[in-house]
């Protein structure tokens, strides 16, 4: 809405008075004064095209009626949004829509919830006068997330604005012009924005729908429940639709403060997996080295045994668990509550880092620092070691929104990645080079600022002389006046990870801005329910320091807790992970799939995944969301805090009181002791540089146990491909071309993986996507050497 | 002379010869007794009896898994599942009519755009279980094989209403 002042105008809608803002168009007045009038191409989230012509309105004194959605309002004006004037000129566009318009609701997957078939029966005629031969459109693939019935589109244009918009990518345009206009890629081609889905929302009509839900069902056979997503640390706002106690879709439930009115493909389209053929229904248990589908009694009373065996015969010390980030606070709570109670503080939940120096000081949770829509209102952004974009689409669409507001950005990343805004400035780097590359900045900004480095930075960033593009940079972040720094995935899962965090934190505060880092999924929850080696509930002190993710990995480990985690495919490294696994006497796991814990595990429990369970995810904001099961657990699966909380009373820690997730919620409390101050790691030297390092990326498709085993997700351009991504300089210095297979050694593991030629890569480094199973050996950080057999 | 009156009915035998004659004029009166199985009454092409679904000429079946039938049964007795067939059409994967619930209201033949699910005449159909009610797609096109001839005359019959 446009805001040019504080002078408030006075209409009259249907006889109505109504006080709005100058600048108001009268589609928006009528909203406020809670008349509706019909409308296709008008969306409040994106631009006035005005192309529909559905929302014709007679006004007082003008000769023609106008559109709604385009006629800002007037003082004094007079709309008249149901006189015969106004009905004439809306059943004549009802008219002109339905001409080309196919009569085939019946099979169309939006009959039920189409505002074309809404609005025909209120304002079209009973019977068609058109005679002459209808337009007919071939339909073309726009990938596995949505299907097309061009025929029925009525060009209102809402997808092509969406994607200019808020998508960033104008993947959809209209070529042609009257009759012969056409909505479509221009080339053949598939439409690959990670917010792509949103279009299927948007379309009014039924020529955009959803591939995965594509004729099973009808939208008034769903049953709608509120959920919250566990994808990533955005917490997006999902309805999830539900028939027979199964998931039919996810759409987006609107709420301005978290996701607005979009989510994600990841957000929509990884139900799928959750009916999928991988389910694990039933309780197993190893017998001889064979799985047998057993019930609930056995199976507990058997993890119980192994655990208390494990306990017994080498002392709590040597048990772990390891959660993964996308469990609810309240299974956090009640995983940390059960090993503390044995004695072993080994609890972990961040697989894939391996620097945990700065622990004792970090922030309560890993979070923004600010709210969803401050972001919007930043004029500066450090992106650092973040693909944003396909790690937290919907804060990447904030920051969009801010870039378009004036804000510049800069990526100091180890890949050069397209984003849906323009990088004023690019540092691109070998991984080993960040911590250097951070720093130089740092520099660049205290001599920019004129604000001295404390002592032990001052010493790490000796000798180090800024650059051009660090001088550019430190220019407009010091004269920014909300800059933010924001750590990603890349910078998380860094060897040197501890200094990143440091560094980007000296820089935030030499900048006067906002250190923001942005974990995967429900990970806030994770850190304040406890679900770290270091800290209990709340950031409490643990008695004792426990044993990280990554050392627990170490071989030395007799017993192992999993919750939903898959450390051999999705840890810093998953040969060592798969290797400490299979050593331990004793690995129960809690997974919601048939996962890779057949291979070592001795008892596998079916853990309900988020539709199926109550309980809390905490977003980046630090915002909590409750949110309560949509479905009835499939087969004998039961929920993880149901079944962590028996486990306890097998195991002597009883959970009296604590036997729903609201008792568990009040358990965990509130704040005891606020430890929000950051202390960053005291730096050292600079490591040295070494040869060709590896970059590993979790692509958006494989990022957690739903995702991976959703079908249209595998299917997406967003799935990593599995291979060796360099530039062609380095591709010179080994000898290798794009196509070419070669055998990939890292830490004593090969794997031959397929060469591809990627400029985006910077020398020194190979590009290659992680948690795939062809890649999942491979550790996540570390030197890689091509060639050789 | 009450009582003469009474001893007169009683002496003459007048209401035994009154029921005689009752009795009499339906002895000679044309017969209305349907001898079912063999005979029957005849039937509105209207009838509302057992459902079928029906084809069109080529083989394909008719029902687009539109699923109008299902929501506007007032019994609860359709139940659809839908998914689309390697050819790309929209097609039910499973079409039950529970004819326990079914109430012959005939609303999912009214609803129904393509003309698939009909009901026939057929009125004499039994089970032996609960379950033996429980019509499924295959029975349902079987019953519409069958009948077509009927039914298609009986839609044509009445098409000048519809």
């Amino acid at each position: 809405m446009l805001n040019f002042g504080e002078t408030k105008l006075h209409i009259e809608i249907d006889g109505k008075e109504v006080a709005v803002e100058e600048g108001t168009m009268v589609i928006e007045a009528a909203e406020a004064a809670g008349i509706y009038i019909p409308r296709f191409c008008y969306h409040k989230k994106l631009s006035v095209a005005a192309n529909c012509r559905m929302c014709l309105v007679e006004v007082e004194r003008v000769a023609k009626p106008v559109p709604a959605c385009a006629t800002p309002v007037t003082e004094g004006m007079r709309v008249f949004t149901h006189s015969e004037k106004t009905k004439t000129a809306q059943q004549g566009v009802m008219e002109f829509l339905l001409i080309n318009h196919p009569l085939d609701c019946p099979i169309c997957d939006q009959g039920g919830e189409c505002e074309l078939q809404d609005l025909a029966v209120g304002y079209g005629r009973d019977a068609s006068r058109y005679q002459e031969a209808k337009r007919i459109i071939k339909d073309q693939d726009l990938g596995p997330f949505i299907s097309t019935e061009m025929t029925r589109c009525i060009h209102c244009t809402r997808c092509v604005r969406f994607g200019q918009e808020i998508g960033g990518v104008m993947e959809l345009g209209a070529t042609g012009r009257g009759e012969h206009m056409r909505i479509g890629t221009y080339v053949e081609a598939t439409v690959d924005s990670e917010l792509s889905g949103n279009v299927i929302d948007l379309c009014p009509v039924g020529a955009l729908t959803s591939k995965p839900y594509r004729y099973t069902a009808r939208s008034w056979e769903l049953t709608r429940h509120d959920s919250v997503s566990p994808h990533d640390c955005v917490g997006a706002n999902l309805i999830v639709e539900t028939r027979r106690n199964q998931v039919m879709r996810v759409l987006p439930r609107e709420n301005e403060a978290v996701n607005e009115v979009w989510i994600a493909d990841r957000d929509r389209f990884s139900y799928v997996a959750l009916h999928g053929p991988e389910r694990l229904k039933s309780p197993l248990v190893r017998v001889d080295g064979e799985w047998r589908e057993v019930d609930w009694e056995i199976a507990l009373e058997e993890a119980a045994r192994g655990l208390r065996g494990v306990v017994e015969r080498h002392g709590p010390q040597a048990l772990g668990a390891l959660a993964s980030p996308q469990i609810t606070l309240e299974e956090g709570f009640l995983l940390q509550r059960l090993m503390r109670g044995l004695g072993s503080d080994n609890i972990d939940h961040r697989l894939r880092e391996r620097d945990f120096r700065d622990d004792e000081g970090a922030p309560l949770f890993p979070g923004l620092g600010q709210s969803l829509e401050d972001l919007e209102r930043g004029d500066a952004f450090v992106l650092v070691g973040s693909h944003i974009r396909k790690e937290q689409p919907l804060i990447a669409h904030r920051l969009r929104k801010a870039f378009l507001e004036g804000a510049r950005l800069a990526a100091v990343n180890p890949v050069d990645y397209a984003f849906t805004f323009d990088l004023a400035d690019r540092v691109i780097v070998a991984p080993s080079g960040l911590p250097e590359a951070l720093a130089r900045l740092l520099v660049a900004v205290s001599q920019q600022a004129q604000r001295a480095l404390s002592e032990d930075v001052a010493r790490y960033t000796q000798g180090l002389v800024p650059q051009a593009a660090d001088r550019r940079v430190a220019e407009w972040l010091c004269a920014a006046k909300r800059p933010s720094v924001l750590l990603g995935a890349l910078a998380a899962q860094h060897p040197e990870a501890a200094v990143i965090r440091a560094l980007a934190a000296h820089l935030a505060q030499t900048i006067r801005g906002t250190y923001a880092r942005l974990a995967p999924g429900n990970a806030a929850g994770a850190w304040l329910a406890g679900v770290l080696p270091h800290r209990g509930p709340w950031g409490a002190a643990a008695a004792h320091r426990g044993r990280s993710a990554y050392d627990m990995l170490g071989g030395d480990l007799k017993g192992f807790v999993l919750a939903d985690a898959e450390p051999a495919l999705d840890s810093a490294d998953g040969a060592r992970a798969r290797a400490a696994l299979a050593a331990a006497e004793c690995v129960v796991a809690l997974s919601a799939f048939r996962s890779e814990a057949l291979d070592y595990a001795q008892v596998i429990l079916p853990m309900a995944p988020f539709t199926e369970t109550d309980g809390t995810f905490v977003n980046a904001e630090g915002r909590w969301q409750s949110f309560a099961a949509a479905v009835k657990p499939a087969g004998e699966t039961r929920p993880g805090w149901k079944i962590l909380r028996v486990l306890g009373d097998l195991l002597g820690v009883p959970g009296e009181g604590l036997d729903s997730v609201a008792e568990i919620r009040a358990a965990l409390g509130t704040a005891a002791q606020t430890q929000s101050d950051m202390h960053p790691l005291a730096l050292g030297e600079r490591a040295a540089v070494t040869g060709l390092e590896r970059i590993a990326e979790i692509s958006l498709a494989d990022s957690d146990s739903i995702t991976r085993r959703a079908p249209p997700m595998q299917a997406s351009r967003d799935h990593g491909v599995a291979g060796v991504f360099i530039n062609a300089a380095e591709a010179r210095r080994h000898k290798l071309g794009a196509g070419s297979e070669v055998r990939v050694a890292m830490n004593g593991v090969a794997v031959t993986l397929a060469v591809f030629l990627d400029e985006r890569v910077p020398d020194g480094a190979a590009y290659i996507p992680a948690a795939l199973p062809q890649t999942a050996a491979l550790a996540l950080a570390g030197a890689v050497s091509l060639g050789g057999s | 002379m009450k009582a003469i009156r009474k001893y007169l009915h009683s002496f003459l035998l007048l209401e035994l010869l009154r029921g005689m004659a009752l009795t009499g004029r339906h002895f000679f009166a044309r017969k209305i007794t349907v001898q079912y199985p063999d005979e029957r009454t005849p039937q509105s092409p209207r009838f509302r009896g057992l459902h079928a679904l029906r084809r069109y000429p080529n083989g394909e079946e008719r029902c687009i898994a539109c699923k109008l039938c299902e929501a506007v049964c007032p019994a609860l007795a359709i139940t659809i599942e839908s998914e689309q067939r390697p050819d790309g059409t929209r097609r039910t994967t499973r079409y039950d009519i529970d004819l326990t619930k079914c109430i012959f209201c005939g609303f999912c033949e009214e609803s129904c755009p393509v003309d698939s699910i009909v009901e026939t005449r057929i009125l004499d159909y039994h089970g032996e279980k609960r379950g033996d009610l429980l019509y499924t797609k295959e029975m349902l096109l079987a019953i519409g094989d069958q009948y077509e001839k009927e039914i298609a005359a009986d839609r044509a019959q009445d098409a000048r209403y519809r």
